[in-house]
């Protein structure tokens, strides 16, 4: 699979997304459900998202303390949810990462 | 009395802010497109052909898994469908534009350049307002011109980070902080921990499309909470 082709066509699907309704004003109206629905786009990806790495790290499921990243993401998470602050969550989960392998070689 | 000159340096300077914001996140992307094993010039030129962070950030993690283009294609028209908005409510400001113009600033409708541009628009009386679309195009450029140097700035960065430090671990932590942002009440909550027990259960499904089908029921759980 060429990554050129798959970026073309996100490219082609974002710009589409953008320009659609500047030029369509007037004439179509999507239905209120998809106006509705967008604003759960953002908690519902992101959380498939954050997931699978984090669970899955090799594939599995691994819920053990042995899974590092696993321990890492709970504190970035408790971090995040307390701070609400970006560059802190993710410095402070991959600075917890990094000491977690130093001490557990 | 406002001129092109004028709106267009307005329109930069109201975008300056949310460049600080932005700017960690193309290194961010940048450094990890690479460690995912996307080659240096696909994973630059994805900022200026895409110029969507979020779409490329989900791209990138979904190359690193090995997912097929559809999946990508498709996850990525889910991931953009707040755009439908933004294009909606710019619609009346761009009316009377030339196709050029209404092309031109639909590239550059980037999540950063929409919010100050709308709320430029929606702050004035339509009089004095002939060349507002310039105002549009000083923060669409700001933002294009810093997405794509900060972008160029971390895959040369991620060049130089050797793999024992984890740096694809900053992927999902980048998701986690978003994530915390984008709970902004109950609903929200509800669809975020249905999406994410839903991606858990379809992990074993093929082509990654468990993402795709947890985004959905994410959605249609978070309408369902709203509705009680």
């Amino acid at each position: 699979m060429t990554p050129w082709l798959v970026i073309g066509g996100m490219g082609v699907i974002t710009f589409a997304t953008r320009l659609s309704l500047i030029l369509l004003a007037g004439r179509v109206t999507l239905p209120a459900i998809v106006w509705r629905a967008m604003r759960f786009v953002a908690p519902a990806v992101l959380a498939a998202l954050v997931v699978s790495p984090i669970l899955q790290p090799a594939g599995t499921l691994d819920l053990s303390a042995g899974n590092e990243r696993l321990l890492a993401a709970t504190l970035a998470g408790i971090v995040a949810w307390r701070a609400n602050n970006a560059l802190l969550t993710i410095g402070l989960g991959m600075a917890a990462l990094w000491i977690l392998q130093w001490v557990r070689p | 009395m406002s001129s092109p000159r004028s709106e267009f340096l307005a329109g930069i300077r109201a975008e300056l802010p949310l460049l600080l914001g932005v700017t960690p996140f193309g290194l961010i992307y940048g450094t990890l497109a690479l460690q995912a094993g996307i080659p240096a010039a696909p994973a630059l030129a994805m900022s200026s052909i895409v110029l969507a962070g979020s779409a490329q950030f989900v791209a990138t993690q979904l190359f690193s898994a090995g997912a097929p283009a559809a999946v990508i294609l498709f996850t990525t028209l889910v991931v953009n469908l707040r755009h439908l908005l933004y294009s909606a409510s710019m619609a009346p400001h761009l009316r009377p534009l030339r196709p050029i113009w209404k092309w031109l600033l639909a590239y550059l409708l980037t999540d950063e350049a929409y919010a100050v541009t709308i709320t430029h628009y929606g702050s004035r009386d339509h009089t004095s307002t002939a060349h507002k679309h310039w105002y549009g195009l000083g923060a669409g450029l700001a933002l294009w011109s810093t997405w794509q140097t900060s972008t160029a700035a971390g895959i040369f960065l991620g060049a130089q980070i050797p793999p024992v430090w984890q740096l694809d671990f900053a992927l999902p932590l980048t998701f986690l902080a978003l994530l915390r942002a984008s709970l902004t009440d109950r609903p929200a909550v509800a669809a975020a921990v249905a999406a994410g027990v839903t991606a858990v259960l379809a992990a074993s499904l093929p082509f990654r499309v468990g993402l795709v089908l947890a985004a959905l029921v994410g959605m249609a759980v978070g309408l369902w909470a709203e509705r009680r």
